[in-house]
Formats: structure tokens, C-alpha cells, sequence
């Protein structure tokens, strides 16, 4: 019985080994994105292109994985911590309680995580200032409005999503001081994320009441909010990826939050030895939020809009104009 | 003259959030009044909501899309079928099992074939079913009351809509008026009585199940073709549960349920209207608290208000012909 025992651990382990040792390359970088999926036309997406780049420049592919529940955030964690993974990215503020465990037991495994801030001597911890990317947005808001009302519809109702809503309405403040704002959030649970169907009739309900430019910081339950600007001949303002292009001309412009580049930067700086742990935070002098111009919005943003936007950018990054913070932005939920 | 543009604002809500639950109720309705429990309706759904939008994004015709939806859905509902009729399974566990499975397999599925993260491409307008005028909408549109009710209210949704509220009479025709429906209803009470006048109870519970999958694939195809622009994973967020609730709150009667899912449905449009607007005395009602309120109403009215329930004797039952 032993010895059957003894001799099924053996070829097990010989099935195993293969697997771990046959990985070509030296460098493995890992990718674990947030709920919504890898093309959530978002901020997943956002993350994707930036692991793409970095492919794309140094020819070492990555690995990725795309959990379907919170409950995979450990286990996907661990499972590429076993496998000696040299970087572990995860990028969503859900994985704040996952990470902090996960890299409590594999001390030797660097670990960057995007939107959340743990301090372990072997997480580097990546944040944004979306208040200052939003404040950019609500100044074209506020400059583009004729009705004079203006929407912001956010997500899951939580710390991270409320600093996005100060810095647009801010920025509306600081070109103009008659606004209305009208707001709504999805839900209070992750479920949120998922539901253009509800963000919609939100966003219809808005529309009717006056207001003419939403703001969504939703994930992919913004495409909902989009939809909607176009039935309703409205404008909506997109989020974390430029979302210009999903319906070109009834999106006023997108409050671009650069994941790719945080994610892409992890990537190499582990690559070349330059990783550090510790706590980065990516505002507009980072270039790490910005307002998207492209294509599909030129025609709705003029040159003198422009010009009061750059003025606004100089005078943050020279601390002029302190865009206000929420508490607690970036701790887990 | 806010007031009765925010009253207006919440009826139409209310009739545009009402139309796939009404129909995934009357699915419900139809298989339980034939003594089938079909807890499976959200993963129907969600299923029917993929296979339209997957359809119309390939072909570009919302009408494909809905045939498309329709048949995923009727595949589906006759598994329920098998499993609850032929092999007399737990109704309850099969139609679990549905919902799980489609949660995993639509995702999937899409990813496989379109590469867009568990979604399917956004629909143009010429590849959903989009806002229809009814006649005359324009030229009432100044005459006092009348204009505000007939072409704000009524007129402007979407085709599904309109059809969600044609099929509560015609169901309710069908079950009350026909032959085949007085031998449906009677199949969901005593279905010994039915098999002793020579008629097969397999039979009748199986065509239950073909209306109840076409009901709830066009359900689903309101979802992702008419009131959405494509199939996002979950987005059936909990819809098929409400019209489950709805169609027990509304006692298995077709009237009845239509009620039940516009109360349901006013009640979501209220909570979107309520968030941060401040009360007298109170304040502002912190977002949690509104997003609970369909919920709570949903349990204070079925613990409260519901009474007696009457379900059909044999829902969920499967039926033996030897016992």
C-alpha cells in the first residue's frame, strides 16, 4: 500500500515538474485584472494595453488572469505566487485584503497593486489623483453646458468613486458657479460595475430632467449611461480609457485614467531592477490622469476651451488650485 | 408643475423597466400553472439577452437577434423540461443549476467568439429594436394632459415594450378562454384528474414549457436588443428573481402579476429619482438606503400584504402515473 502510495507521489511529481521548470523565459510578469473583464472598454482594458506594450517592447510575454468573483482574488494570488511569478500586478482597489495576505506568505514575490495602498515591504502600492483628471472633465463640462444642469452617475457607492465626483464638480465650480447637479449611484455592491440596463435609466431619467452632460464613472455599466446620451441626443463623459470612439460625437470627452502606464512602468522597472516598494501616487504632474482629445470629440472642444483647460493643468501641477480629496479613497471595502 | 413632470418621468421609467420583468412573469406564470416551478428564469434570461445580442451583432437584425434569444431560451426551458418531467428531478435544483450555468457559459461563450471580455459588441440603432412614435404623437403633442399622457407616457418605446403589455391579455386569453388552457391550469392541480380524461399530462407540461421559454427569451432579447445595446455578464442583474416574486405576489393570474411588475418597476425608477434629493425633517436619504427600498417593499408586501397563498396543488410535483 505504501509502496503504491510512494510510487503514485512519483509520477505525479514528474507530471508536475515539467510544467513548472518548461517556461522558457527568465521573466515572468503577471496580470490580474478587476472584475468586468479583460475588454471592459475601461479601465481592465486600460491595464491590458499597458501589459501589451510592454510585450510589445521587450518581446516577454505575460500571463493574465480574469476573476469571475471576489473570492478568485486570493486564490489567483496565490496560485501565480506558488509559481514564482517575478512580478504579481493587480489592478482594482478590491484587491487590497487579497494582496496584504497573499503577500504576507510569499515575502520574496514582488507584488504592485493599482487603486489600493498596502504597506509591505515587498507591495508596491500605485494610486491616482482622479480628482484632478476629474476636475479637467467638469471644466469642459461646465463650459460645454446650455442647460446649465449637469449628471454624474458613478458605480458602487464607495470612497473611490465619491473622489471623482468632488474633483468634476470642482471643476465645474471653477468656470462657472449656476450649476445644478443631479446624481445617482448603480447600487452598493461590486453587482454595480454590470448593470448598464439600471445606469441607463438613470442616465434616461437625467436627461429628461434637464440635465445635457453626464459624467459616469461606472465601469462598464457607463456603456449604459453612453447609450443613453445617444438616444437621448445628449452627451456623456467617459472614463479610465478613452471611451471617445463608443459612440463618436454624443461623447463629450473621457477623464483618462492611466492604468496602461502604471502598469507598464511595474512591468519594467521590475524587469530592469529599478522596482521599489512603497507607495506612488499618479497625478497630472505624472501624467497619470488627463482629459481625452481625439478625433471624435474635436469638434466639441474649441481652442479657447483648450486653452483655460492647459492654464488649469499648469496651475494645479504649480499647486495654485488644490483640487479636494475624499478620505479613504484607496482603502479596501 | 415639477411635481407632474417628475410623476410623467416615473410612469415611463416605470413602463420601460416593467417590460422583461412582466414577460419573465407570465414565462413563470405559464409553467407553474402547469405544475412546473421554474426558479430558472434569470438564467433563461441572461441566456436569451446573449443569444439576441450575439445574433444581432452578427446579422445586424434585431429580429434575428429576437428568434435567436427566443430558441436559446425554449432550448433551455425543454432541459428544465426533461429533467422535471421525464426524469422527475428536483425542480428547484435544475433550475439552480441553469442559472449557474449560464452565468459561467454566456461570458465564456462571448469571449470566445467576439474577444471583447465576456461582452458582445455594441449594437448599432438599425440592429435594436429602438424608440417607436405612435401615430398622431407629434400633432398631440401640445394639447393639455392628453398630449402629455399619449406622447410623452405611451408613445415612444420600444417595440418589446408595447409587446410585454400585448402578451399579459393574450396569455390570460389563452389560460381562461381556450381548451388548451383549462386542461394547462387543471394539468398544475391535479394532474390524475387530466390523465384519467386520456389527455398526457408529459404533453401539456411540455408545451407549458415551450411557451414559458419563448416568453422569457423575449424577455431576454429586451434586455440586450431594446432597452440595452448588447449582453454585459449578470446583466439580467436579479430580474428573473423579481419576476418570480412578482408573479407569486400577483397570486399566478396574469392581471394580477402585470401589477405586481409595475409596482416592482415604479418602485426602482422611485429609488433612482429619490437619491440625493433632500427631504423636509429627514434630509437626505443616504444611496444605500434607497437602492434597499425595492427589496424592502418586495418582503413587506409578500410577508404582509400577499395572505393566503394559492398555489397550483401540483407545483413542483413531478407526476407519476403508477403512484
Amino acid at each position: 500500500m505504501k509502496y503504491i502510495v510512494a510510487k503514485m507521489v512519483a509520477v505525479i511529481a514528474v507530471c508536475l515538474v515539467p510544467a513548472f521548470s518548461a517556461v522558457g523565459q527568465s521573466f515572468k510578469p503577471v496580470l490580474l485584472y478587476d472584475i468586468g473583464g479583460k475588454f471592459d472598454k475601461s479601465f481592465n482594458e486600460a491595464a491590458f494595453r499597458g501589459a501589451e506594450r510592454f510585450n510589445k517592447d521587450t518581446g516577454i510575454s505575460f500571463r493574465d488572469f480574469e476573476p469571475n468573483s471576489e473570492t478568485q482574488y486570493e486564490q489567483a494570488l496565490k496560485r501565480f505566487a506558488r509559481r514564482k511569478a517575478d512580478i504579481i500586478v493587480a489592478v482594482g482597489v478590491g484587491y487590497s485584503v487579497a494582496v496584504r495576505n497573499v503577500a504576507k506568505r510569499y515575502p520574496d514575490i514582488k507584488f504592485t497593486v493599482i487603486d489600493a495602498v498596502i504597506d509591505l515591504p515587498n507591495v508596491q502600492s500605485i494610486t491616482f489623483k482622479e480628482n484632478e483628471g476629474s476636475f479637467l472633465v467638469g471644466m469642459i463640462a461646465g463650459m460645454s453646458t446650455k442647460t446649465g444642469k449637469l449628471g454624474f452617475i458613478g458605480g458602487m457607492d464607495i470612497p473611490l468613486i465619491d473622489r471623482f465626483k468632488v474633483g468634476y464638480k470642482q471643476g465645474v465650480a471653477f468656470v462657472r458657479d449656476d450649476v445644478s447637479f443631479i446624481e445617482n449611484y448603480v447600487g452598493t455592491t461590486p453587482a454595480a460595475w454590470n448593470d448598464p440596463i439600471k445606469a441607463a435609466e438613470m442616465a434616461r431619467s437625467q436627461y429628461a430632467r434637464g440635465v445635457d452632460i453626464i459624467f459616469s464613472a461606472a465601469g462598464p455599466s457607463g456603456l449604459g449611461v453612453i447609450n443613453a446620451a445617444k438616444d437621448s441626443n445628449a452627451l456623456a463623459i467617459g472614463v479610465d480609457s478613452n471611451q471617445n470612439h463608443v459612440q463618436s460625437g454624443y461623447v463629450l470627452t473621457s477623464m483618462l485614467k492611466r492604468v496602461d502606464l502604471a502598469v507598464e512602468q511595474a512591468m519594467n522597472s521590475a524587469k530592469d531592477g529599478t522596482w521599489a516598494p512603497g507607495h506612488r501616487v499618479m497625478g497630472l504632474p505624472e501624467g497619470g490622469v488627463d482629459y481625452a482629445l481625439d478625433e471624435h470629440n474635436a469638434p466639441l472642444i474649441s481652442e479657447a476651451m483648450k486653452a483655460r483647460l492647459e492654464d488649469a493643468r499648469a496651475k494645479i501641477i504649480a499647486g495654485e488650485i488644490i483640487v479636494d480629496d475624499v478620505e479613504g479613497g484607496n482603502s479596501g471595502h | 408643475m415639477e411635481f407632474i413632470t417628475d410623476i410623467l418621468l416615473l410612469s415611463d421609467s416605470t413602463l420601460r423597466i416593467s417590460a422583461p420583468l412582466i414577460l419573465a412573469a407570465l414565462a413563470g406564470l405559464c409553467a407553474e400553472r402547469a405544475g412546473i416551478v421554474d426558479i430558472g428564469l434569470e438564467g433563461k434570461m441572461l441566456a436569451a439577452a446573449f443569444g439576441a445580442a450575439s445574433a444581432a451583432a452578427v446579422t445586424g437584425s434585431p429580429w434575428i437577434g429576437l428568434f435567436a434569444g427566443i430558441l436559446v431560451s425554449v432550448m433551455l426551458a425543454l432541459l428544465h423540461g426533461y429533467v422535471s418531467i421525464h426524469q422527475r428531478g428536483n425542480q428547484i435544483v435544475s433550475g439552480m443549476a441553469i442559472n449557474i450555468m449560464v452565468a459561467g457559459l454566456a461570458p465564456t461563450l462571448a469571449n470566445a467568439w467576439f474577444s471583447l471580455g465576456g461582452q458582445t459588441p455594441l449594437l448599432d440603432n438599425g440592429a435594436r429594436f429602438t424608440a417607436i412614435d405612435l401615430p398622431f404623437a407629434e400633432a398631440l403633442e401640445d394639447v393639455p394632459v392628453v398630449g402629455a399622457l399619449y406622447s410623452d407616457l405611451l408613445s415612444g418605446h420600444s417595440l418589446m415594450t408595447y409587446l410585454a403589455f400585448a402578451m399579459v391579455p393574450v396569455i390570460a386569453w389563452i389560460l381562461y378562454k381556450t381548451r388548451f388552457g383549462l386542461r394547462l391550469r387543471a394539468v398544475g392541480e391535479n394532474p390524475e384528474a387530466v390523465d384519467t380524461a386520456g389527455i398526457s399530462v408529459t404533453m401539456l407540461r411540455y408545451q407549458a414549457m415551450v411557451m414559458a421559454g419563448v416568453l422569457c427569451g423575449m424577455s431576454g432579447s429586451a434586455l440586450s436588443t431594446a432597452l440595452g445595446a448588447g449582453f454585459i455578464r449578470d446583466m439580467s442583474a436579479g430580474k428573473g428573481f423579481l419576476a418570480l416574486a412578482a408573479m407569486i405576489f400577483g397570486r399566478w393570474k396574469p392581471v394580477p402579476t402585470l401589477l405586481a411588475c409595475l409596482l416592482f418597476a415604479f418602485v426602482d425608477a422611485l429609488q433612482g429619482r429619490l437619491q440625493g434629493v433632500s427631504f423636509p425633517l429627514i434630509g437626505e436619504i443616504p444611496v444605500q438606503f434607497t437602492i434597499m427600498l425595492p427589496y424592502v417593499i418586495t418582503v413587506v408586501i409578500l410577508a404582509g400584504f400577499a395572505g393566503k397563498m394559492d398555489a397550483p396543488r401540483a407545483s413542483g410535483i413531478p407526476y407519476e402515473k403508477d403512484r
